[in-house]
């Protein structure tokens, strides 16, 4: 029997199409297409593939992804605003659900309360993990929440000058730039201790003025330590009447105190390591959150699902709320523009901080600090190498500089690289006064053996140079 | 009759015992733990957590029948209809699904070195020719994670094309028809520009009289969604990239509804410089409840040197990442673009080839007009701007008639239909058609139903004239009935979180 039609679109069988053809009254599809200009109407094929069986894209796409050397087939020592975390198989489960996976955004809360309730559940979770009271249900990404944050930030205070650490991620900091240059807010630098990588609190206090929107600070920083004037910053970025940023990395909030108990007005950051793969850097997802204040509230960015009951009273059921916040109501007055978020990232989040509850946060802070902190200690017995570059501490991430090796970063790597060990990120071109530095990265997947190899394969290459 | 799961599924934070696990971690071994000693004697003392969160405390199994209950009350394509307008939610083929779940990408970090990624860059390098040859432009970027992103990006190339002309300071006005998505003019404020709204003529399109005396030297550009959200195809195109090229502005393309052009006709061929595409709209891959999606966006030539870095390049034999572009409007986001979802793409692109995608076009065009054709049947239905023209993916009814002589509107429609098993149309929008009802079925939906929907919809509207308390009051069927949405984001009720929750209701019952 000849096949008729295309797998994925039933009416295309020629019989079915005729049928339907009749029932409208037209002979043939084109006339549906006559009110398009001719000459715009495509003449030829286009140059695209011919199309393939289900069997064949699949060995067509493995075998390309094949040429991928992961993490699964050596130690990857990466992180920089995407992490290598274990993603439980009860969240792979959870996401997989069609009726989760396939279904739009909840604007008909009725039949879609499964999605709203968990997307709430996200929003309080991480509410509980940051110390702040409301969250949104998503953004793109940390650098696009840090951009959003600081037009929010200039829009509640009408000011239009944001002060950031100059240890910040690059790609965040371009993000921030593309956000908010045609807002008209204006970005300046604030300089670290040399000795210990922390924020100049004098730099700051010169800097900051009745101009200033928000100071953002990043904690662990950029460069993996831990940011240890939090308070005298808060104070000076209220005594000025300014709004306190805070970027985050949800995982290390099991030990480490949340910006909500430190004065923070907003919380953004990535909460890809909470239960969603690297996947080459995307999707990702972008927290934000802030505190009760309806000044702040109905600033934010954002789709944000409250808590409400059926108009009879009778019960709890959730909604998408404060929408005339949104480009669908106010259009060009909208806080943002975004529409489509990571709804699933977040849920995915929610099932994997259910999993691990206060206890099992607290442990995977604790993990990923004993062992970065473990690689930190057999890095600098190496001779020549100083891990980490700051004398401040340390939480997954941390600065290794061989500038006593007489090698570069880029030769140290591509060495590793053949041992089967992937180092760290090189970030000699984005803080040159560190010398050939790099950044590396190390969790809970990294396992003693994987640190040691590591170590002794930078002892080797260091040795054989 | 259609019944959806009731399983007053308590809140999370309602669920569990104190000193249940879910999820146990890999241990730290304990010579790792001698070397490194005592944590909290390494954190200073101010920067510890002392209140742990309060997160529940749950099993494994507690955990996967919670969020397992939960998705039995909500509704997916998978489920059945789902015909919002705009929105083309698609059939999402499964085998998209496995692969992009491989560890071979999943376990991918970006800034891997480029030996170790030659795949993925291969996928993406490759995606990008074929989006660009799809929509007629040049060169494609593939960073931007949804729509509206694109969205923002597209403007900003707009800002940095004037920008560079010395002209940013003049041309601060973006057009904007009323029939568009609330994006546009969203997207354009936020690269700084001043909206200027263009009214529909009496055919549903860009009134080019009120184009004509809109455009001038302060015009940046025109951003225009075709076929329009009528599901009209803006035929006089050609005259409107016409009048905004000579005002010195550039067209702007909006891609939601791009699904029934495909292989059709090109934005690029009608004169457009900036196309934005939703890769979750058109090229099949699920929206996951709001995300997450990519939209990627195509430019002319002359417009390349704008695009975000990085840009994928090939020289032949390897694939790298280029951040030499001194033009570059810098970044929009960290790293390439919601790859796990591009993928899907690529695989999606590769199921249908040419001919299947020129017939998923095609079939969502005969579907939207057989929808259209047998809802024009039903008593209180219109169809307002020239019923007799044949729309494209969508067509927008008004239940204007209805709702004056049984005072059913198209809300109340809406939630009957999800009585029936159905998912409601986009209502409301655009805004141009009072009442409406913007119905696309995409092309992955059999005749049986789509006949399944219209008789619905023969039925709620007969309902309407017998028994309008029933539409009224609908939903019944679904898992709860209709919500207060009124006090869920009043000052006093309002609880965003189940903390704030928490802390008003300790305020009021202290």
């Amino acid at each position: 029997m000849k096949r008729k039609g295309h797998q994925y679109i039933p009416n295309s069988n020629p019989e079915i199409k005729q049928e339907l053809m009749r029932e409208i009254g037209i002979k043939t599809i084109e006339e549906l297409y006559a009110d398009i200009p001719e000459k715009y109407l495509l003449k030829k094929p286009l140059n695209l593939p011919e199309a393939m069986s289900e069997f064949e894209v699949k060995r067509h796409v493995e075998t390309l992804l094949s040429k991928n050397r992961t993490c699964e087939d050596m130690p990857i020592f990466l992180g920089a605003g995407c992490w290598p975390h274990y993603v439980p198989a009860a969240v792979k489960e959870v996401v997989q659900r069609s009726e989760f996976l396939t279904s739009y955004t909840p604007y008909q809360p009725e039949i879609s309360q499964g999605m709203l309730q968990a997307l709430f559940e996200y929003q309080s979770m991480i509410c509980e993990l940051t110390a702040m009271d409301v969250a949104n249900c998503s953004m793109y990404d940390w650098a696009s929440a840090l951009g959003e944050a600081a037009r929010m930030a200039s829009r509640v205070t009408r000011r239009n000058e944001i002060l950031v650490p100059r240890i910040i991620h690059p790609e965040r900091k371009a993000t921030l730039k593309t956000y908010t240059e045609p807002a008209d807010i204006s970005i300046k630098e604030v300089a670290y201790n040399p000795e210990n990588g922390q924020i100049d609190l004098g730099d700051l206090e010169s800097k900051i003025s009745n101009k200033t929107a928000a100071v953002y600070i990043e904690n662990p920083s950029y460069l993996g330590f831990v940011e240890e004037h939090v308070d005298e910053i808060s104070g000076l970025a209220h005594k000025h009447g300014s709004l306190f940023i805070v970027g985050i990395d949800p995982t290390s909030l099991g030990i480490l105190k949340p910006p909500g108990e430190y004065g923070a007005d907003i919380v953004v950051g990535e909460a890809q390591p909470l239960g969603n793969p690297m996947n080459f850097g995307g999707p990702l997802l972008g927290i934000f959150a802030c505190r009760d204040d309806l000044n702040l509230v109905r600033q934010m960015p954002g789709r944000i699902i409250g808590l409400t009951t059926t108009t009879n009273g009778d019960k709890q059921g959730f909604c998408m709320v404060l929408q005339t916040r949104e480009q669908h109501i106010r259009r060009e007055k909208a806080t943002s523009n975004i529409c489509s978020n990571e709804a699933l990232c977040a849920v995915a989040s929610a099932v994997y901080m259910a999993l691990l509850g206060p206890q099992g946060l607290r442990e995977l802070g604790e993990t990923i600090m004993y062992k970065a902190n473990y690689a930190m200690q057999l890095l600098s017995r190496i001779e020549g190498i100083k891990a980490p570059v700051f004398e401040s501490v340390h939480f997954k991430e941390f600065t290794v500089n061989f500038d006593g090796t007489g090698l570069s970063v880029k030769e140290v790597s591509e060495k590793l690289l053949k041992m089967g060990v992937h180092g760290g990120k090189d970030i000699s071109t984005e803080f040159p006064e560190l010398g050939q530095t790099a950044l590396y990265c190390v969790t809970e997947i990294h396992s003693k053996g994987d640190i040691e190899l590591l170590a002794k394969s930078l002892e080797k290459i260091v040795k054989e140079r | 009759m259609f019944r959806q799961a009731q399983w007053n599924e308590p809140i999370i934070f309602n669920l569990g015992k104190t000193g249940r696990v879910g999820h146990i971690l890999p241990t730290v071994e304990g010579e790792v733990k001698k070397a490194v000693g005592d944590l909290y004697e390494l954190i200073p003392e101010n920067l510890q957590r002392k209140n742990a969160p309060r997160l529940p405390e749950l099993s494994e199994p507690e955990v996967v029948r919670h969020f397992i209950r939960l998705s039995e009350m909500n509704y997916g394509v998978d489920s059945g209809l789902y015909p919002l307008g705009s929105c083309t939610m698609k059939y999402n083929p499964k085998i998209n699904e496995l692969l992009a779940g491989l560890p071979k990408l999943g376990m991918l970090h970006p800034y891997q070195d480029e030996s170790t990624v030659q795949g993925i860059l291969e996928i993406l390098y490759r995606l990008e020719r074929w989006l660009a040859e799809i929509t007629g432009t040049a060169e494609v970027c593939l960073q931007p994670a949804a729509g509206a992103h694109g969205e923002f990006l597209g403007v900003c190339i707009m800002r940095a094309y004037h920008k560079l002309n010395g002209e940013l300071e003049k041309r601060k006005d973006v057009l904007v028809p009323d029939s568009a998505h609330g994006t546009n003019p969203a997207s354009a404020a936020m690269a700084g520009f001043n909206v200027v709204v263009i009214p529909s003529d009496e055919e549903g399109c860009v009134d080019l009289e009120a184009l004509k005396s809109a455009v001038s030297d302060r015009t940046a550009g025109l951003m225009l969604t075709n076929p329009n959200t009528l599901g009209i195809f803006e035929k006089n195109i050609e005259e409107i990239a016409k009048i905004v090229h000579e005002a010195g502005g550039l067209l702007y393309y909006d891609g939601a509804n791009l699904n029934p052009i495909l292989c059709k006709v090109r934005p690029g061929d009608m004169g457009f410089d900036i196309v934005h595409i939703n890769i979750h709209k058109t090229f099949g891959t699920p929206h996951g409840g709001g995300g997450p999606g990519a939209g990627p966006v195509g430019v002319t030539e002359e417009l390349a040197k704008f695009l975000p870095v990085p840009r994928i390049v090939f020289d032949g034999e390897r694939y790298r990442l280029d951040y030499d572009r001194p033009y570059s409007i810098g970044k929009i986001r960290c790293f390439y673009g919601n790859v796990a979802v591009l993928l899907k793409a690529y695989a999606y692109i590769l199921s249908l080839g040419q001919k299947g995608l020129r017939e998923v076009a095609e079939v969502s065009v005969l579907n939207a007009n057989y929808v259209m054709r047998k809802l024009l049947e039903i008593e209180g239905l219109a169809l307002p701007y020239n019923s007799q023209k044949p729309r494209k993916h969508e067509c927008v009814f008004s239940a204007k008639p209805l709702k004056n002589k049984t005072g059913v509107s198209a809300l109340n429609i809406a939630k009957r239909l999800l009585d029936h098993g159905l998912h409601a149309p986009t209502i409301y929008f655009p805004l141009i058609v009072e009442e409406a009802l913007m119905i696309e079925p995409t092309e992955t939906v059999e005749k049986e139903e789509l006949d399944r929907f219209i008789e619905a919809m023969r039925e709620i509207c007969r309902e309407a004239h017998e028994n309008p308390e029933k539409v009224l009051k609908a939903p019944h069927n679904t898992a709860v009935q209709r919500l207060d949405e009124v006090r869920a984001s009043h000052p006093q009720t309002m609880a965003l979180s189940w903390r704030m929750y928490r802390k008003k209701l300790v305020s009021k019952n202290p």
